[in-house]
């Protein structure tokens, strides 16, 4: 008695645990095709009784959020900077991944440490030290001798500090595919004649193309959530999480802000089902 | 593959010889992987914090603003002075944490228990997936979502007034322990479920043959096997509550750490005692790094 009993207690306890996990992100996704202005969801069940599903919702809010200029600068803002720190955190990454997969030198086990260093501090503490030490290296160039154009706070440093945390990504996904790939086939390749040039556009890297491609499209959707540090390294500029952490609380900004975050799930959701297609089952989200 | 191009090839191709003589100084090539990740994390990142932790020594003038480069301890005298609001703001939002991690502890077990020991491989593929992706999508957007779950005429009172109940509000540290515990849930169930998987049914049916029934095994066995995952997913739990604060910001609580050292950059431009006391999280992770360690967390992870 006790066994069944526990097990079906097991099964609904589990089922309220997934939809507490998805509510919150379905209310979201609901929220963004809401017609009215009014943001009670008391009223949304009413207008459904009274005017239907068709009275009720609409894309009405979507044609005003992509005619926003804020959203849409926001919006491009976020592009570049995810897209920049991507290219940064691909080479770097990688790069760092082969050395510690390749060779054997001191401080080769700090390597992994250091890299996973910026997502595991608290991100205040990230944001906080690059936003000091750029400032410092600003007016480094303020007061240097040369008087070069001082750099700002703009989408230069938003990549920096991005690619910063974002290089573990590709670093976890590229060494895993390495201790998965293993030595033999590419020594195989030499020895059949081919020089190390060769093995690696042949071998090595058709064999490593798709999870140095998950790692980045993981680093894409990173940084184009990524709103603490953001807001040390940004400055004046907003991107799209920042934008929404701005203007969440305008009662005339609500409705855009829905679609905004509808926009950002499905920004997150399509380069992650990508990614762990790509990666096969050995990586995907193992890294979060 | 196609044909290598291997006779013609040898003696002339420049990319050859290049990529011969790398082969025969891999210390070279070495050198040209590490330096780019290296010099960005050690002199750029690392270089960071440790500017960080020096300015921490430095103390802003009140009177004129100006920050003073002479190394002091006042920002941390001030920081543990128990007139000063800090250290019970630390031990607020530490109970905080501690409390979103027994929460997210609970929560996460039966689904964790479901998934390691009763669902097949498909469902457990599954719901791998549908655990791992709310961690993906934007943590703002998650947050923003429950200010609109819990406002008055929100989500939660409509359903909840089905019972004749009302729900926490969207002000102050009740809505802020349940949407930490809603947002850092997944980390939690992931190092559970590990270690759950983990378990040979042989110890289950050795301990039902000795006459174990399902409490006294899941008491005497799976509890204890599976608590270093707890306490692994615990790092997780406690560690990002204790730097937040964009959740207590937008449900209105000032009590917390990540508040304050935001409030000391942005609004008093105070960055040395905000330096200072940003330390505070870290120094309590490290502690309870060390404790995790001897609970075997770490084989959890």
């Amino acid at each position: 008695m006790s066994s069944r009993m526990s097990r079906i207690g097991l099964r609904v306890a589990s089922g309220l645990t997934l939809a507490f996990l998805y509510i919150p992100i379905v209310i979201v996704v609901i929220y963004a095709f809401n017609d009215s202005k009014n943001q009670s969801w008391v009223r949304l069940i009413d207008s459904i009784g009274e005017r239907g599903f068709g009275g009720t919702f609409s894309l009405h809010w979507f044609d005003i959020a992509v005619n926003n200029d804020q959203v849409r600068e926001s919006f491009f803002l976020s592009l570049q900077a995810a897209v920049g720190a991507t290219l940064v955190a691909l080479i770097l990454g990688s790069a760092a991944a082969f050395a510690v997969h390749r060779h054997r030198f001191f401080g080769r086990d700090a390597v992994s440490f250091i890299v996973v260093l910026p997502i595991a501090l608290p991100g205040i503490v990230t944001g906080m030290a690059l936003n000091a030490a750029m400032n410092a290296g600003i007016r480094g160039f303020d007061v240097g001798p040369l008087h070069l154009t001082s750099p700002q706070f703009g989408i230069f440093t938003i990549i920096v500090g991005h690619a910063t945390f974002c290089v573990v990504v590709v670093y976890n996904n590229v060494v895993a595919r390495l201790r998965r790939l293993g030595h033999s086939l590419e020594e195989a390749s030499m020895d059949l004649g081919a020089d190390s040039w060769q093995t690696f556009r042949r071998i090595t890297f058709p064999a490593l193309a798709t999870a140095v491609v998950a790692g980045a499209l993981l680093a894409f959707a990173l940084s184009f959530d990524e709103i603490i540090v953001t807001t040390f390294t940004a400055g004046t500029e907003q991107t799209l999480p920042i934008w929404i952490f701005a203007n969440f609380r305008l009662p005339n900004a609500r409705p855009i802000v829905n679609v905004v975050a509808l926009g950002m799930i499905l920004l997150s959701v399509f380069p992650v089902y990508l990614s762990a297609r790509l990666a096969g089952s050995e990586s995907a989200g193992s890294i979060r | 593959m196609t044909a290598i191009d291997t006779p013609t090839a040898i003696p002339t191709s420049l990319l050859r010889r290049a990529s011969a003589a790398l082969y025969r100084r891999p210390r070279l090539v070495l050198g040209a992987l590490l330096a780019p990740p290296v010099l960005w994390l050690v002199v750029v990142y690392l270089g960071s914090l440790i500017l960080l932790l020096v300015s921490s020594l430095w103390r802003l003038d009140p009177i004129t603003t100006v920050i003073v480069r002479e190394p002091s301890l006042q920002n941390f005298a001030e920081l543990f002075s128990l007139d000063k609001p800090y250290l019970g703001i630390a031990a607020h939002t530490a109970a905080i944490a501690a409390i979103v991690t027994l929460v997210d502890a609970a929560l996460a077990f039966p689904l964790a228990f479901f998934m390691a020991r009763v669902a097949s491989p498909r469902t457990r593929g599954i719901l791998f997936i549908a655990i791992t992706l709310p961690l993906w999508i934007s943590y703002l957007v998650r947050v923003y979502s429950w200010r609109i779950i819990l406002s008055d005429d929100g989500f939660l009172n409509w359903i909840l007034g089905f019972v004749g109940l009302t729900g926490p509000g969207s002000l102050g540290d009740l809505p802020i322990a349940l949407v930490f515990s809603y947002i850092w849930l997944p980390y939690m169930i992931l190092p559970v479920y590990a270690s759950l998987e983990r378990i040979p049914q042989s110890l289950l049916e050795a301990s039902s043959d000795l006459g174990g029934h399902a409490w006294m095994t899941f008491r005497r066995i799976i509890l204890p096997l599976a608590f270093p995952g707890i306490v692994a997913g615990s790092i997780f739990t406690f560690s990002l509550t204790l730097g937040d604060y964009i959740t207590p910001t937008i449900f209105s609580g000032d009590q917390f750490i990540g508040n304050v050292v935001f409030g000391h950059v942005g609004v008093s431009g105070n960055l040395p005692f905000a330096a200072a006391y940003a330390t505070v999280p870290v120094m309590i992770m490290a502690a309870y790094l060390l404790i995790a360690r001897r609970l075997g967390a770490f084989e959890a992870l």
